[in-house]
């Protein structure tokens, strides 16, 4: 059953890939501006190289033939060559999505561990300062817009990995907090405490198997959550990532490098997403 | 109309200090590129970041010294124009190799020549030569001459060498193998770029040690600005080229004496009408566009000292015309810019038939005066002229709509569906000679923006400029040491 | 409603009451510039300072924030009414309909939404005002914002599809529409609710993160985002701490929309 959830899974993503693909890559074919290359500007050019740059554009204006031929190549390897940074989408790719891979990992990272340490010290300690103060500081951080947290980490100049641990730690505080805080209510735990067991062993045996399941799901969140804001975080702060490279797409009406970054932000959306569902179920099963 | 040249020139600046404590080092310099270079091929550069690159590694025949604007000897040690204009001579230095090794001959640079003005190359720095259709050909008669000749006189003709970069005819590395300071060691998209010393270098000081003195030059890719700023006053890179007027001011206010003030540089800010016959705005616009007593009347009614003072912090000029003060030989001393007087503008609008209703202006058939200025988004400086300009024309009663669009719309817009009204944009320039921007003053070119590709002149002064633009490469005989 | 979310709806009438009554005592209008006194100080006339144009800080971001709490809500409106229609509809019939609802709705979060903007901003006309176009962002934010509330109603609706209550009804006789408006959408509202109130500081700072990307409102009107901007080269809290101004009040009117959301969903 579990395999044919996972086929279903994977059969789901697929078509979402495939259809979203598509999808990125009409906009921008219909997007005004698709064929205006900045190059035309250049007052050397003759008017036969002017014509020669708007000419090949050509072979991307029927978007059908395109997506296809994209498809085409995608399978042996080739994601073709980015028209607005003149290289190989997969050589770009290559080199950019480690530095994203770190700026979330590490974003995530540090994010999720101030989120929940401090959710669990809240809950734990039942202190009411404390409570205040994390409220206030996790409301004050989700009230800050993405590219505001980058011009301030630029200013200060911070790692861009700790912006994206500001944009998801409050989040996961605020959701940990409620969930931990209805978990420790429950009978059995309440029952649990009056019988002086140990912090650490009611924290272990009983709050985190009713807490878990939906912490996973947080956790798939996150990730999209991350990447999201990888785009604001990345263009602002002059890193060099997939974020930038998929502002620089759309700046530039880069079809093969916007349908490319599109996938790849998507199936790891969709991936951090199913892996959470099938992390939950698994989850689950062991407790019931 | 022409393009109205409404401001400034804008202040070049370099921050060198630190460059010169380095000089004798051996040391390495480090600086940022604001976007990742497209190529490596010196024959097909159009970007920034390729033509830092290009300057840093390339080997020319003769290069303009950009204090002096004069052209001095590199790897040609004469060079002689003819009197049609339409070929030149070079003497070539001896014993001078490529970073690979690969002696430098006179075949080196026929090849160059050959790549350069190959029409399916569509190279920029080709096309500035293409003056008249035709084959160039390259004479060789001995490994240190080449005599090239073009079909037609070509305006400017020794100084735009100063672009043209010689590519190895026999190394395996191509155009990776070069005959400048530096070559590239390292690449890796996005992050770096890495410049290693030239072996093989020619050039010596005076005291006949080899040059250059740095062992390498390391770029990063950096686009954002505050962290270019933030670095260098931490010291972590060493050089700022070309400062915004803000980030100038903020720089001097905390250290003064890192920063040096080249002068004017040769860019300029140009606002147009457009005026293309088939464009899709309605035809009592395109009337008003094409009045030169409304354009000189918009002309007037922007306060140029204004733009100046408020976006540039001093740091720009009204412009007089096209050519920036910086170009020594062509700019012309003797003229003024024009003033703000919106009194004068008011009376070139009445002799149309504009008449001021209320705060709105309206042309003679009742049409309130209102149109849209496009500009990039993004850029801060031409967001605040625009929304200026705005404010100073709202004063005569015209209501302006301030639209900032990415590039390619913008770009479509100006080129290929001509829907827009007005526009702002800058007008980038390397060259000193205004034939490099050919492209820009005949009528029927591309980039003739206000009304590109006509088939005639549709003005006598356009007509006038064509005639001048066209005569001026057959003034260019002339010969260097 | 407990005392803290009295205090925050009061806060944001404050605010909004407070940006109207200081609008009478600004010097001029957000229009005005000043153009000796570009990038000025706080002065008794100038009580924020003017930015880089010799704008009045102070009448800009009243106007800003004037903007923001007017438009976020409607966006939030029109979001939540598309989210209902999506995913109570979907999760009411359940099966394919459900299924391709929910494939939907991955779709649309995983498009690049950022270039959707920029594709729609190039192709209004020229002529269009910036209050028009200030408008079309915020509309164009509820069209495309409705994704992530259509799931979490959608499996609302699933929820009480299953229940009890409806099993009963449906025992009862009633069924499809009326089913639907009788019990299913009443015992939804709670979620709508919610699910308004999470959408409306959502779009304020979607807003504020365009404006900072060059996606924003044009000028002269000012917005959250292109207030925001200003931060870009920003001197530091040594220098010009009054620059922080639209932020900090930013935060305060998220921060109080924030806590009626934490209040509504415990009552939800």
């Amino acid at each position: 059953m579990r395999i044919m959830r996972i086929f279903r899974h994977l059969e789901t993503i697929l078509a979402t890939l495939l259809i979203g693909g598509f999808l990125s890559a009409t906009l921008a074919r219909l997007a005004p501006g698709f064929g205006a290359d900045e190059q035309e500007l250049d007052s050397r050019l003759s008017a036969e190289s002017i014509r020669q740059i708007r000419e090949s554009h050509a072979q991307e204006r029927n978007i059908l033939h395109f997506y296809f031929n994209y498809l085409k190549r995608a399978i042996h390897g080739d994601l073709g060559t980015s028209r607005s940074l003149g290289k190989p989408v997969r050589q770009l790719i290559a080199d950019r999505l480690p530095i994203t891979v770190r700026l979330c990992g590490l974003g995530l990272l540090v994010g999720w561990t101030v989120g929940l340490a401090l959710a669990i010290a809240v809950v734990m300690a039942q202190v009411r300062v404390l409570d205040v103060f994390a409220a206030g500081l996790a409301g004050t951080f989700l009230s800050l817009p993405a590219a505001v947290l980058a011009l301030l980490f630029v200013y200060f100049n911070a790692p861009a990995s700790l912006a994206i641990s500001s944009i998801v730690f409050p989040k996961v505080f605020s959701f940990s907090r409620n969930l931990l805080a209805q978990s420790y209510g429950l009978p059995h735990i309440i029952t649990a405490r009056a019988k002086g067991l140990g912090s650490a062993r009611i924290f272990g045996w009983h709050v985190l198997p009713v807490a878990g399941p939906q912490m996973l799901a947080l956790a798939g969140v996150s990730v999209s959550m991350a990447l999201g804001a990888a785009i604001p975080v990345e263009a602002l702060c002059g890193i060099s990532g997939i974020g930038q490279l998929a502002w620089q797409a759309a700046l530039g009406r880069d079809l093969s490098l916007l349908v490319t970054v599109t996938v790849l932000v998507t199936v790891v959306t969709l991936a951090a997403n199913t892996g959470s569902d099938l992390a939950m179920d698994i989850f689950r099963g062991q407790q019931a | 109309m022409k393009r109205r040249s409404i401001l400034a020139f804008l202040i070049f600046v370099l921050v060198l200090t630190r460059v010169l404590s380095y000089a004798q080092s051996g040391d390495e310099l480090r600086f940022y590129l604001r976007s990742d270079p497209k190529t490596f091929n010196p024959l097909l550069v159009a970007d920034d970041a390729s033509e830092t690159i290009r300057y840093l590694t390339g080997g020319v025949l003769v290069r303009v010294n950009r204090q002096t604007q004069q052209l001095q000897p590199e790897l040609a040690t004469a060079w002689k124009l003819s009197k049609d204009g339409k070929s030149i001579s070079f003497n070539l230095r001896e014993h001078v190799y490529f970073s690979d090794g690969t002696p430098f001959s006179a075949q080196d640079v026929a090849y160059t020549v050959q790549h350069l003005m190959d029409p399916a190359v569509h190279s920029p720095t080709g096309d500035s030569f293409r003056s008249g259709s035709g084959e160039v050909r390259t004479d060789v008669p001995s490994p240190n001459r080449i005599t090239i000749s073009f079909p037609a006189p070509v305006a400017g003709m020794d100084k735009l060498f100063d672009h043209v970069a010689v590519l190895s005819s026999r190394s395996p590395k191509q155009e990776m193998a070069v005959l400048g300071p530096f070559y590239v060691a390292d690449y890796k998209s996005g992050s770096y770029v890495l410049l290693k010393r030239n072996p093989n270098y020619w050039k010596r000081d005076s005291a006949g040690r080899q040059l250059p003195y740095l062992n390498s030059i390391r770029m990063d890719i950096q686009s954002n600005r505050d962290i270019e700023e933030l670095k260098f006053r931490r010291g972590e890179i060493d050089l700022v080229n070309s400062l915004d007027s803000e980030y100038y001011d903020r720089l001097a206010s905390t250290s003064a004496k890192l920063l040096h003030d080249a002068g004017p540089s040769l860019d300029s800010e140009q606002m147009w009408f457009n005026q293309v016959g088939n464009a899709p705005i309605p035809a009592y616009k395109k009337e008003w566009f094409r009045s030169t007593n409304f354009r000189r009347a918009i002309s007037l009614g922007i306060n140029r000292a204004d733009l100046c003072r408020v976006v540039f912090a001093l740091h720009a000029r009204p412009a007089v015309g096209p050519v920036s003060p910086a170009n020594k030989f062509w700019f012309n001393t003797k003229l003024q810019p024009q003033s703000f007087d919106p009194a004068s503008a008011l009376r070139f609008l009445q002799q149309d038939g504009f008449r001021r209703e209320g705060s709105t202006l309206r042309d003679r058939d009742g049409h309130p005066v209102e149109f849209s200025i496009i500009t990039n988004s993004g850029n801060k400086y031409r967001e605040r002229m625009t929304t200026m300009i705005q404010l100073d024309l709202g004063n005569l009663g015209i209501h302006v709509n301030v639209v900032t669009l990415d590039f390619p719309s913008l770009i479509e817009r100006i080129t290929q569906s001509f829907n827009y009204e007005a526009a702002l944009l800058g007008l980038v320039n390397d060259d000193l000679d205004p034939n490099a921007q050919m492209n820009v003053w005949l009528s029927s070119a591309e980039n003739h923006q206000w009304n590109p590709s006509e088939k005639s002149p549709e003005t006598n002064w356009e007509a006038e400029i064509d005639r001048l633009m066209r005569a001026q490469p057959d003034e260019g005989a002339g010969v260097g040491h | 409603m407990s005392g803290i979310q009295k205090f925050a709806c009061w806060t944001l009438a404050a605010i909004v009451l407070g940006g109207i009554a200081l609008s009478i005592i600004v010097p001029a209008d957000y229009t005005v510039q000043f153009r000796e006194t570009p990038n000025a100080v706080p002065t008794h006339q100038h009580l924020l300072g003017t930015d880089e144009l010799g704008r009045d800080r102070l009448a800009r971001v009243l106007y800003g924030t004037r903007i923001s709490l007017l438009l976020a809500p409607a966006a939030a409106f029109l979001s939540t009414l598309m989210a209902a229609l999506i995913g109570v509809v979907s999760g009411y019939f359940g099966s394919w309909c459900e299924r391709l609802a929910l494939a939907v709705t991955d779709l649309v979060l995983s498009l690049p939404w950022l270039f959707l903007m920029l594709a729609v901003r190039a192709v209004l006309p020229l002529n269009v005002s910036p209050l028009t176009s200030v408008v079309i962002t915020f509309l164009l934010l509820g069209l495309l914002g409705w994704a992530a509330s259509a799931r979490v109603l959608c499996t609302g609706t699933r929820v009480l599809r299953n229940s009890d209550f409806i099993l009963q009804a449906r025992a009862s006789g009633l069924h499809g529409f009326r089913l639907l408006a009788v019990h299913i959408i009443p015992n939804l509202k709670p979620v709508l609710y919610a699910q308004f109130l999470i959408s409306v500081p959502v779009f304020i700072l979607s807003e504020a993160n365009l404006g900072i990307l060059g996606l924003g409102v044009a000028e002269p009107l000012p917005s959250w985002g292109s207030l925001l901007r200003e931060l870009e080269g920003w001197g530091g809290f040594s220098t010009e701490p009054w620059k922080l101004a639209p932020m900090l009040l930013l935060i305060l009117v998220v921060s109080c929309f924030q806590v009626i959301l934490a209040r509504e969903e415990v009552s939800a």
